[in-house]
């Protein structure tokens, strides 16, 4: 399907403003039937397995199960994902299980500094707002 | 039984949406690398009171190329020289490119991957011995990239991250620098706007919402326009549920090029196209593989052909580019499709040549059994995390198949065609290069000059791009695309002051152009009655039949995977003939609900876009990219006559096309040549 939800964990994120997957879906597959609560892929032949929606969904009610056109059944590939690491099950179709653990994130969410207040020079140059030195191509090795 | 002609989706569209007006200094349409480095370097540049807006279709956190994640940075320039760098990017892209954006872009991209460390993005590095350390342990233990540490390179350019959280990492300071009440989120920009009065100018954009009725008119000073590539263009190999595994991502629509075209915008080299070898149906990443595991392609037999003597023969028919020791990605799919023409194939990455070959290595240096155990386990993680930190699908394929790569190699295979200008592909649009002496001066109009004041601003005055957008210039990923979309961020804020009197005037009225962007809703409300099936009425067609028309076409006679990329003048001239129906037709797509309005437009975006590339083709009568296409009456490379760009301008005015012949200027030596 590739994504899809499980009917007994999605709750609709309550019916709240966002959607959590719906919000974060970046080809707009992923949405709410307000009658039933619950959120759907609406165009699986369209999901890239980006799995934006399974890392997102509050309620761990999403998981992606292979495309139907080229992976046999059976083996599933899910993330936990926290603030630092995420941590990946491979689940085989022999039964094997394979996990994998990387880190995401160095700093706090909502750490980055944007460098507000912070301001350019000189507009008539190149360089960028932090960069003191402008490079141009060594004389010897331009085209003659 | 309820008859099934009701509109499908859970956002029905209505016939008269509500028009929300905005009047803004600087738009800044799209939300993916380029965007976010826009985002965050305007405002260091702009007063106070400049009103600056972001559009992305999607939500910025999860949107664009990066998405998914990535695993490796590819362009870091590091210790190398700038010039090098240039020497690559050329002789990858058969020699034409504009050597002035390239070493711009060299110059700034570093500095964007330091911001990426500082706001928390994992790379890896080399401890003091040498031993690789993951982000994580790296931030913790060795010094960050400015101060002296060493990153994990794999080739001369890339280095290793845990990307996962690239996406995240990036948006979040480009929208805290905006301020988030400035990024507008799941709005779709359709089409660019020319000023009623000044000619050849911008003015603004139209789009619509995915999640409420609503038209949103934006009238601007100066706008860039960063909305990636184009995919599904061409018939992908997997044809159902995978046709979503695109390489690239799916929902690139060939928006920037579209919407750039239609005001004006020259375009440059829109016959180049990519068709990366990858993974076989999951199109899981290859880079890491060759590069960091020194990985080698078998073919059906057995033979490494790559290295063979009969592969370096026909390599010389390609001089210079063939000489050089990492071959020209279109170089390498010919070799790998000239082996799957004469049946030996199927390719092969052998995975479990290349991991046992480090185990052996250790083995060897006399690693005793429990060390090598843990080597193996981060061997192991290192390959997967490959795969799961931007090509999940591919790991989900190796699941599914019971696939260990230490056991079995897994086939490659070369794509059906994307377009692109940021990965190693180089169609878009013409730009301005930086205004300083030792870019060329070049007299004639812009489609031919080098530098007309702001640069990265396209031929249409006050109309930037940067990413995907920026032609003739590949090879920046996902760090080039931030720092180019930085660089537009100064030259975007010169521009409105250098034009500080421009009022912008829409020629449209509001109304007239929500009534065009609704054109599908309407059609579907007056005719979806006619029929029992709602998909299927005589008086429209609904987006996915006509995607359908659209891939099928490209594919049979625009050198898709069906004719081994094989096209001629003759069927590329059928191509257009089609296109030019399937143009007609768009205006016959209906929607019913807002979801299907949106993949009316960008399949809409999706037939212009891919008329330019065939457009082209047709025009260089020479097959300048081997293994990307080729054309059988002209299937050589043929520097005497077409060492050249080709450009190409749509008046919006008269409906014309131009495709004209532009000479390619070397800035960097050509001796040595790499």
């Amino acid at each position: 399907m590739p994504s899809y939800v499980d009917p007994s964990k999605c709750d609709g994120c309550k019916g709240g403003d966002k959607t959590a997957c719906m919000y974060i879906c970046p080809n707009d597959l992923m949405v709410l039937n307000a009658e039933e609560m619950r959120a759907y892929n609406q165009e699986p032949d369209a999901c890239w397995e980006c799995y934006s929606c399974v890392k997102i969904c509050p309620q761990g009610a999403i998981a992606v199960r292979g495309y139907s056109d080229f992976v046999p059944l059976g083996g599933q590939v899910h993330p936990m994902r926290s603030s630092d690491s995420i941590m990946w099950t491979v689940k085989f179709r022999n039964g094997n299980v394979k996990r994998f653990k990387f880190p995401i994130r160095t700093t706090a969410e909502g750490a980055a500094n944007a460098y507000e207040g912070s301001t350019g020079a000189d507009l008539s140059n190149e360089l960028l707002f932090n960069e003191t030195a402008l490079k141009t191509p060594d004389a010897d090795k331009m085209a003659k | 039984m309820a008859l099934p002609n009701k509109p499908i989706g859970e956002i029905p569209a209505v016939v008269d949406p509500e028009i929300v007006e905005h009047d803004v200094d600087v738009l800044i349409v799209g939300g993916g690398m380029a965007a976010c480095g826009t985002a965050f370097e305007i405002k260091k540049w702009a007063p106070a009171d400049m009103k600056i807006t972001l559009v992305d279709k999607a939500a910025m956190e999860r949107s664009g190329a990066v998405a998914q994640g990535l695993s490796a940075i590819n362009t870091y320039i590091g210790e190398n020289p700038i010039e090098n760098y240039v020497k690559m990017v050329r002789n990858d892209l058969m020699g034409i490119v504009r050597e002035d954006l390239i070493y711009d872009l060299g110059r700034h991209v570093d500095d964007s991957v330091h911001l990426f460390e500082e706001w928390g993005l994992p790379i890896w590095k080399k401890d003091d011995a040498g031993h690789t350390l993951n982000g994580a342990v790296g931030k913790a233990k060795a010094k960050t990239l400015p101060e002296g540490g060493q990153p994990v390179r794999t080739g001369k350019w890339q280095i290793m991250i845990n990307g996962e959280s690239y996406k995240c990492i990036v948006a979040e300071p480009a929208k805290k620098a905006l301020g988030e009440e400035n990024c507008l989120e799941r709005i779709f920009i359709v089409k660019l706007l020319l000023d009623k009065n000044k000619e050849n100018t911008i003015a603004g954009a139209v789009g619509f919402s995915t999640r409420e009725n609503k038209v949103h008119v934006f009238k601007c000073k100066v706008m860039s326009v960063c909305c990636g590539g184009a995919v599904n263009i061409f018939r992908p190999r997997s044809t159902g549920e995978g046709k979503g595994r695109a390489w690239y991502p799916v929902w690139n629509a060939g928006s920037t090029y579209t919407m750039c075209a239609q005001v004006g915008a020259t375009l440059t080299m829109m016959e180049n196209r990519f068709t990366p070898a990858r993974f076989k149906d999951g199109y899981g990443p290859v880079g890491a593989w060759f590069l960091l595991f020194k990985g080698k392609v078998q073919n059906g037999n057995g033979e490494f052909y790559a290295g063979s003597d009969a592969s370096k023969e026909e390599l010389k028919n390609f001089m210079p580019y063939g000489a050089s020791a990492v071959t020209p990605t279109c170089l390498r799919n010919h070799l790998m499709i000239n082996e799957m023409k004469e049946g030996r194939g199927p390719i092969f990455m052998a995975t479990d040549v290349a991991l046992n070959s480090f185990l052996d290595a250790k083995k060897a240096e006399g690693m005793d059994e429990k060390a090598l155990k843990k080597y193996w386990k981060e061997l192991e993680s290192e390959a997967w995390e490959d795969f799961l930190d931007m090509s999940v699908g591919q790991a989900g394929l190796w699941a599914g198949m019971d696939i260990e790569p230490e056991k079995v190699g897994s086939e490659i295979m070369p794509t059906e065609p994307y377009m692109l200008g940021s990965h190693s592909g180089c169609c878009g649009i013409w730009c301005s290069g930086p205004d300083e002496d030792w870019v060329p001066t070049v007299d004639g109009p812009r489609s031919h000059q080098y530098k007309w004041g702001y640069n990265r601003m396209t031929t249409v005055n006050g109309l930037f791009t940067a990413g995907d957008g920026v032609g003739a210039s590949g090879h920046k990923f996902s760090s080039g695309s931030h720092a180019e979309g930085r660089i537009i961020a100064k030259q975007m804020v010169k521009y409105v002051k250098d034009n500080e009197g421009f009022t912008p005037e829409l020629s449209q009225t509001a109304q007239e152009l929500a009534d065009e962007v609704y054109a599908p809703v309407k059609l579907f409300h007056e005719f979806s009655g006619a029929s029992t099936a709602v998909d299927v009425n005589p008086n429209y067609v609904k987006p996915s039949g006509l995607m359908m028309r659209l891939m099928k076409a490209t594919d049979e006679y625009g050198g898709g995977v069906a004719t081994y990329y094989m096209t001629s003048g003759k069927l590329l001239n059928i191509c257009l003939d089609l296109l030019r129906m399937m143009r007609e037709d768009a205006a016959k797509m209906a929607a019913g609900d807002l979801h299907e309005l949106l993949r009316c437009w960008e399949n809409y975006h999706r037939i212009w876009c891919v008329e330019t590339h065939i457009r082209h083709i047709e025009f260089r009568k020479e097959s300048r990219f081997p293994g990307f296409y080729y054309r059988s009456d002209f299937p050589t490379v043929d520097d005497e006559n077409w060492r050249c760009f080709v450009n190409s301008s749509f008046d919006p005015k008269s409906e014309e096309w131009k495709c004209e012949k532009v000479p390619c200027i070397n800035i960097i030596e050509t001796e040595p040549w790499i």
